[in-house]
């Protein structure tokens, strides 16, 4: 599997490192339920089949953090940005 | 018309034929169960068999049934050999495309003690007992039985050939290429369309299996353009050779589609002499990476299910084609054909063009059609009619046939059979497609494929030549322009005459007609398999484990998924199809791991000074990927413990120096860098002076202990971090999340900086006296000038930069001196030379982990993901002022619970024994039982200054239990030792020496 890094071009999957949804927020430590929002944003995931919105990090590259939109059924990769440029 | 060589040169090649793509100038001579065999280059171990006059090849795993050669490709099923001796032996080896090499030797497997006389072939007697899926219920009673009588004799018979136990003597290589078109399959579809690609520009790769290029024009007698097939397929390689953006590659089998246009091909490079050349691998696994590729790997002719339908001497019909028209070999004298389909027909054609006898045509079908039969009304034909049976021992001698009107007997040493053909689809299913059912090919053609994969010619279901080499091109073309060129269509040239029509017929009736060759499956195991209520096509497959062998059913799935659907009533899409997974061949392990063997498994880093220890006789650990000096015995020391322990004391007593080089290191710079380390670290930076370094400890995002380190301070906005030896990577990772994904508003900057410095850690008594002497003026090491916890940018030994910091991890006094990595090696001579005369030592891993232990420092052991600032003692470094990554989760309930196990020291009640870290920690006298389980030993030590075994762990109560005595119970060491619990701190207590 390839991921087209926006710095750097089509690379190897193998000099990336996957983490997850990129759509959960860290919650803001002074809420009063905090200890409840940072328990779902560390613990709780949807588990999606199709379009999901994932975070992967090319560390043997640019070591720039991606946004990678990615079908978890198919793997086709739709889009791939750095996460600064979509947030 | 050809005829056989005469006697005077082929006695030992009775069935040798004129023609054929064989190089009669290169005669080769083999070995096959000791008996001398005799070829030529471009014979196949098969074929040189026939031509030998053997055909008896192998035993069947189950029943050891005598078995032949059944087809001239990879989806072989019977002619299975052990092939080389010693190291390389290879079982399982297909004689079907084995090149014929000078000294080759095979032997036949499954067989004892002989291939002829097969002792083991009485398991046909018992095959009532020995149905598909016989162990399930048997081997049960008595129950003792199973280990010792029953499992060992599962696994003696289990298995065809057997491996080589010794090390593989070859090399394989792994490599990449790129292309905007991959053509998988050299035949009449792949030719063109390579052909229509390359005329466009495009970078072309085409990859073929076979050491020939053309696939089925190699066997078969056709005119492509008014001249033969072999001719037409030669002038389009000479053009594609001719075009220098092109590469043709034999021997190469794409075994994978994988994601973004990634294939996997293994190229078979030495594989077809007797060894690998000098500095040649034995295979290459290649990784190509193609825009667009072309799947044109033709199809697979499906046998037919009747009575003993494995007899040697019973043969593929267009196995029979590339034996006479490729090899120049005549299976047999007097042959017989039955088929179900317009193409077995072409099988008679060449018999007789090439003078064999045709004994019978059987054809199934009540409705032949009048061209076919046209040109043969000097032969025996039978229409609607049904091979039922084969008699002949180890070698087919007659065949029986069925009509509506009886039975009869008919001569034969020959039976080419034909029940249709299976296009090779496999590739298309990788991602998941499924293939789609034809009524009228009466087989599956591919379904959706993976994106950028088009399937082309008899792969695509198109059965006729003129359809192939149309289709082929047009996706050439095609493919090429996707790829961005310019392609234009190609006029397809003329074939000679040619139908198809095929009527299915899955099962001719009666006992031990075969579906699934190389695992001994018969329609009759089918049959028990949907009485038993295993019907979905994957239980079938499971419980007869037909399709399970090597082979992965390429000759048997269709056939058993058939008549699986007769017997419950269902159309054939119903029943559906097992997936196909990559690898589409066999691939050795040894070629997917490459160069990745031994020593070269995974890289391995090695510190700056690793030369000067290796001279010093240091003995090495594996560090993650580093190679750490772990001590340096001296002659005379019998074994670790006494030179680690003398390494100790030296450290205590006078001084010693140890390679730190390896923990992490990072320049963390900006004018929000100390705001960003208060994020990370539960503790402060932002107001750590600068020229001071401070102890931090980071958590993850759920609370856990993370990682920890030295942070120094160098200037307002620089701050240079470090981490422990295996989370450098990761805390960098870490450190990058934060600030791109959590924090891109701080104006902070860091580079990883673990490669660019040699650090050494030097302790003892004497460590300021050995560095006094390395430091250049105006540089004050003084201790008033330079306290504890001190960091300074200086210069060493006449200028040579480098960065001092007062820290301890063994609790001397003690310094760590940085300088860049390549003055490493000189920077430990200096430090020995100068410290000679203070009786200086170098240490290493081991001894630096004894004394850390002694002053009871946290490290990986502890820090084990498991464990919370609180549990490591180290909770009031919490800041309660800001947020830090953790912060939040570590006050949850579970992490704050008094309960939890906390760290504490441990001492042997009996000065002589020995603790085990991993060990258990249970209340003295309680029963040995995980209900009683307080905590674990995680750390320890034999301590030279106490003179007895010291640890550090964790356990329900911690320090508020200091003075108990607890029970260390470890049942993998059989140990069992009274321990008493006590302050994690075993020298200094009060930490004098630092500060000194």
């Amino acid at each position: 599997m390839r991921i087209a890094c926006p710095h750097c071009g089509l690379r190897d999957v193998r000099e990336f490192t996957y983490l997850g949804d990129a759509t959960p927020e860290r919650p803001d430590p002074q809420a009063p339920d905090a200890v409840d929002r940072f328990n779902a944003y560390v613990y709780m995931r949807d588990n999606t089949a199709g379009a999901h919105r994932e975070l992967w990090y090319h560390g043997a590259g640019c070591q720039a953090w991606l946004a990678v939109e990615r079908n978890t059924r198919t793997h086709v990769i739709a889009a791939v940005r750095s996460y600064k440029a979509t947030s | 018309m050809s005829e056989p060589i005469s006697a005077s040169r082929g006695e030992q090649q009775p069935h040798r034929l004129g023609g054929g793509l064989i190089n009669r100038s290169r005669p080769v001579r083999g070995l096959f169960d000791g008996k001398a065999i005799e070829g030529f280059a471009g014979d196949t171990l098969a074929s040189a068999l026939l031509a030998n006059g053997i055909r008896l090849v192998g035993r069947s795993f189950k029943y050891h049934r005598p078995r032949g050669i059944l087809t001239a490709g990879p989806e072989e099923p019977n002619a299975l050999v052990e092939l080389r001796s010693g190291a390389r032996r290879e079982p399982n080896t297909r004689a079907t495309t084995t090149e014929m090499f000078e000294g080759l030797e095979a032997t036949s497997q499954n067989r004892w003690p002989s291939l002829q006389f097969d002792l083991l072939s009485m398991n046909s007697l018992l095959s009532p007992f020995l149905p598909a899926g016989f162990y399930y219920k048997t081997f049960m009673w008595p129950a003792s039985f199973w280990e010792r009588v029953y499992e060992p004799l599962i696994r003696k018979a289990a298995g065809l050939g057997r491996a080589s136990a010794e090390p593989d003597p070859d090399h394989y290589e792994q490599a990449y290429a790129f292309c905007d078109v991959l053509i998988v399959g050299a035949g009449a579809a792949g030719l063109a369309a390579a052909q229509a690609a390359a005329r466009s520009g495009a970078r072309v790769i085409v990859c073929e299996q076979d050491f020939l290029v053309g696939g089925r024009l190699l066997a078969d007698d056709r005119e492509i353009g008014g001249v033969p097939g072999g001719i037409w397929s030669d002038a389009v390689v000479a053009e594609l050779n001719g075009r220098p953006q092109v590469r043709m590659m034999t021997r190469t089998c794409v075994f994978g589609v994988y994601d973004s246009g990634v294939y996997g091909a293994i190229e078979r490079v030495s594989d077809h002499l007797p060894q690998p050349a000098a500095h040649q691998p034995r295979q290459r696994l290649w990784r190509i990476m193609a825009k667009r590729a072309i799947l044109a790997s033709g199809a697979i002719e499906r046998p037919l299910a009747f009575p003993d339908n494995d007899r040697p001497g019973v043969m593929m019909a267009s196995a029979v084609r590339s034996y006479l028209n490729r090899f120049a070999v005549r299976p047999g004298q007097r042959v017989a054909l039955f088929t179900n389909n317009d193409d077995g027909w072409r099988t008679a054609k060449d018999l007789r063009r090439h003078g064999v006898e045709i004994t019978a045509i059987i054809d199934s079908r009540p409705d032949v059609p009048a061209p076919l039969k046209a040109q043969w009304s000097d032969a025996r034909v039978i229409d609607d009619g049904r091979v039922s049976g084969t008699s002949g021992g180890t070698g087919l001698r007659a065949i029986s046939v069925t009509t509506r009107g009886g039975r009869q007997r008919i001569k034969a040493d020959t039976l080419a059979m034909s029940g249709g053909w299976n296009p090779d689809l496999g590739l298309t299913c990788h991602h998941g497609g499924r293939p789609v059912w034809r009524d009228d090919l009466a087989a599956f053609v591919p379904g959706q494929a993976p994106p950028g994969l088009t399937a082309v010619g008899a792969a695509n279901g198109r059965m006729l030549l003129r359809d192939c080499l149309a289709e082929g091109s047009e996706a050439g073309r095609k493919a090429a322009e996707d790829a961005g060129f310019v392609a234009s269509g190609e006029d397809v040239p003329r074939v000679d005459d040619e139908t198809f029509a095929v009527t299915a017929l899955w099962h001719v009736g009666g006992h031990k007609a075969f579906v699934d060759f190389q695992n001994d499956v018969t329609a009759d195991d089918i049959a028990l398999s949907e009485r038993e209520g295993f019907r979905s096509v994957e239980h079938l497959k499971r419980y007869t484990t037909l399709g399970m062998a090597t082979d992965q059913g390429k000759l048997s799935n269709v056939n058993g998924l058939a008549i699986m659907a007769a017997l419950t009533g269902q159309a054939i899409p119903a029943v559906g199809t097992t997936s196909y997974r990559p690898p589409h061949i066999p691939v050795a392990i040894g070629a997917l791991a490459g160069h990745h063997r031994g020593k070269q498994f995974r890289p391995f880093r090695l510190t700056p000074s690793h030369q000067w220890a290796q001279q010093q006789s240091a003995v090495f650990v594996e560090s993650g990927a580093w190679l750490r000096a772990q001590y340096f015995p001296r002659p005379g020391e019998k074994d670790w413990l006494e030179t680690v322990s003398r390494e100790v004391r030296t450290v205590r007593s006078a001084v010693g120096f140890c390679d730190v080089s390896t923990l992490g290191k990072i320049e963390v710079h900006g004018a929000d860098a100390g705001a960003f380390l208060d994020r990370l670290y539960i503790n402060t930076f932002s107001n750590l002076p600068v020229g001071r370094a401070r102890y931090g400890l980071m958590l993850r995002e759920d609370g856990m202990a993370f990682d920890d380190g030295t942070t120094s301070r160098l200037a307002d906005d620089r701050y240079f971090m470090t981490t422990t030896t295996a989370n450098a990577v990761r805390v960098f990772q870490h450190m990058h999340f934060c600030h791109q994904v959590l924090w891109p508003e701080l104006d902070v900057q860091f580079a990883s900086a673990t490669d660019e410095w040699a650090q050494f850690s030097v302790a003892g008594p004497h460590a300021r006296d050995v560095l006094a002497r390395l430091v250049d003026p105006p540089f004050s090491i003084a201790n008033a000038d330079f306290p504890y916890m001190g960091v300074a940018e200086l210069t060493v030994c006449g200028g040579i930069p480098a960065r001092l910091y007062r820290l301890s991890f063994s609790g001397e006094l003690a310094y760590e001196i940085g300088v860049p990595a390549r003055y490493g090696d000189a920077l430990a001579r200096s430090l020995m030379r100068a410290g000679e005369p203070l009786g200086i030592v170098s240490y290493g891993t081991e001894a630096l982990g004894v004394m850390r232990i002694e002053k009871g420092h946290v490290a990986g052991n502890e820090l084990d993901g498991r464990t919370t600032a609180d549990d490591l003692g180290l909770g009031r470094m919490m800041s309660s002022k800001k947020d830090f990554i953790g912060r939040v989760m570590a006050t949850r309930p579970g992490l704050t619970d008094p309960k939890r196990p906390k760290l504490v020291g441990l001492r042997p009640r009996n000065a002589g024994e020995r603790l085990y870290a991993g060990s258990h920690l249970l209340p003295k006298g309680a029963a040995h039982t995980i209900e009683n389980d307080q905590g674990i030993v995680t750390s320890v030590a034999f301590s030279p200054s106490i003179n007895h075994w010291i640890g550090l762990g964790f356990i329900v109560g911690g320090a508020t239990r200091i003075g108990e005595t607890v029970m260390m119970v470890d049942f993998m060491r059989d140990s069992f030792v009274d321990v008493e619990l006590c302050a994690p701190v075993f020298v200094d207590p009060k930490g004098e020496r630092l500060r000194g």
